[in-house]
């Protein structure tokens, strides 16, 4: 289906299944043999209805979680444990509370073993890099959302990880700023182009930014039932990549097939 | 309502309060005294009490050693809930193990614990420092046993993803999640150690406040009584002023809208 061999892949999951036992000895299959191969350098994006296991996905490739059968392959070698070359960007907030925006991003550093001055020296760089050199010493609650999520990634790419995963980062921010974000992170990833797996919901936002489009199915049991290739030139701007023929022909093109799996998933939310 | 109206309306409060108790125990209304000096005292009685502790030095050897009860038993108290709060919340077998003996020592009256304190440890500062450290432990304890396993999963997975090993886990994650829910509870932990102290005192000692407040009354000297009273709330008032000051230290991280205090 895409072009790369086993030996550039920096991700490769073949027939990973992701089972959770649930009370009463049920068994959940949220992932159902997943096949998804991630080359070096490329942006992936993954598309999926609401609680479609695409989080799922993620924690398989780093390490989170193991898959029930099927194996997880980092830089081809099989994944046992955390993924140590990976960074993962949360949905959530994740930030540390009780440290300040300076001592978030400087912690990877330090857990390492890098000396607490130059960890300090190394994080301010990343805070100018994000756009918030100003706010060294805030607390997490002082900040905003999005500068939240600037910290956030700051504190992530700080460790300079071969791989990136990205769960719905920008999720909770508004449109505005949600584009920006993506523009930072487009800016940021092709000066080293990491491998990126972006999970979202938001089929525009995954057009935009990646070089390939996933397609996961509505859960129980979702498969990735689709992998597109974006023709979009790079670099590329976020505001105006949207004005493009290729893209407006790719994201109906997308949709015929989301579609579907969005109402199912909707509908069987909606059962409850 | 501006500082100073507030100020003055909080002062005229107690001026009214003071000037009601001082004329009802003093005029006869019809012929008889409403609040009678022998169980009510009065409040020039009281305050020349206070006065007369303060000029010559006596309360303050009391005051030192409610003060050093109260904060042996606060750390003594809090080392400790912090310590098996750790262990229980990282070792859920131990926890399920010892949880229904942790509820029952939790739900025995620790008042009943003094006279075992006192037989044990003497009538010295020790048996004081018990009483309140069975009151502080549970605060402690429970609270840090909750910090610790409330730290979302989210923060934990991302200290793991950061490259964080087990013990910079503890230090980085769990431990200051602990900590800030154990200085969330450090008005009732200092609160629960000078009562410890207090009623420790009250119930057999040779010095402290509790002791100043139970021979006053051993004599039906009920000034004393009230004199002791209100040293004692002042007393609690000037360390619970001391704890927030610690409390806006430590606790700069946390939102403003966690503290109900001005």
């Amino acid at each position: 289906m895409q072009a790369g061999d086993a030996a550039e892949a920096a991700v490769v999951l073949e027939d990973a299944t992701v089972a959770f036992r649930l009370a009463g000895a049920r068994v959940y299959t949220a992932v159902e043999k997943a096949r998804l191969k991630v080359a070096q350098g490329e942006f992936v994006a993954i598309v999926g209805p609401t609680g479609c296991g695409k989080s799922t996905l993620l924690n398989l490739a780093a390490g989170l979680l193991r898959p029930a059968s099927g194996t997880v392959r980092i830089f081809d070698a099989p994944l046992t444990g955390l993924n140590r070359q990976a960074g993962y960007l949360f949905q959530a907030d994740a930030l540390f509370p009780w440290k300040t925006a300076i001592d978030n991003v400087a912690i990877g550093l330090e857990v390492a073993g890098v000396g607490r001055g130059e960890a300090l020296v190394r994080a301010r760089k990343w805070l100018d890099t994000v756009g918030l050199g100003a706010f060294a010493g805030r607390y997490p609650h002082m900040l905003s959302g999005g500068q939240r999520k600037r910290i956030g990634l700051a504190q992530v790419l700080i460790r300079d990880p071969k791989i990136l995963l990205m769960d719905e980062p920008f999720g909770p921010l508004d449109a505005q700023t949600r584009q920006i974000m993506g523009n930072l992170l487009l800016e940021l990833w092709t000066a080293d182009r990491k491998a990126v797996l972006f999970v979202t919901h938001d089929l525009e936002e995954a057009i935009a930014l990646a070089d390939r489009v996933v397609i996961m199915s509505a859960g129980p049991g979702a498969r990735i039932i689709g992998d597109w290739r974006v023709p979009l030139p790079r670099p590329r701007d976020i505001f105006e990549v949207r004005l493009d023929q290729k893209f407006h022909s790719l994201h109906r093109e997308i949709w015929g097939v989301l579609k579907e799996q969005v109402l199912k998933g909707y509908a069987q939310s909606a059962d409850g | 309502m501006s500082r100073l109206t507030l100020l003055s309306l909080q002062v005229l409060v107690a001026v009214v309060c003071i000037a009601l108790w001082q004329g009802l125990a003093t005029v006869s209304i019809f012929g008889r005294i409403l609040l009678p000096p022998f169980f009510f005292s009065n409040p020039v009685d009281v305050g020349g009490q206070i006065v007369n502790w303060f000029s010559t030095g006596i309360i303050w050897k009391h005051l030192l050693i409610t003060l050093w009860e109260s904060i042996l038993a606060f750390v003594i108290g809090s080392l400790g809930g912090v310590a098996i709060g750790f262990w229980f919340a990282r070792q859920p077998r131990v926890a399920a193990v010892f949880d229904p003996y942790v509820k029952m020592a939790n739900a025995l009256p620790r008042v009943v614990l003094a006279p075992i304190f006192t037989l044990w440890l003497g009538l010295g500062i020790w048996s004081k420092v018990a009483l309140g450290v069975t009151l502080v432990f549970f605060i402690v304890f429970f609270n840090v046993y909750q910090g610790v396993r409330e730290v979302s999963a989210t923060l934990r997975d991302n200290g793991r993803m950061l490259g964080m090993n087990e013990r910079q886990l503890m230090r980085h994650v769990y431990w200051p999640s602990a900590l800030s829910w154990m200085f969330s509870s450090l008005h009732t932990s200092v609160g629960f150690a000078v009562v410890g102290a207090v009623v420790g005192e009250y119930l057999g000692s040779a010095a402290g406040l509790g002791y100043l407040i139970q021979q006053a009354e051993g004599v039906f000297d009920v000034a004393g009584v009230f004199a002791g009273m209100f040293v004692l709330s002042a007393f609690v008032i000037l360390i619970d002023i001391g704890v927030t000051l610690v409390e806006r230290r430590l606790l700069v991280w946390r939102p403003a809208a966690a503290d109900g205090r001005g």
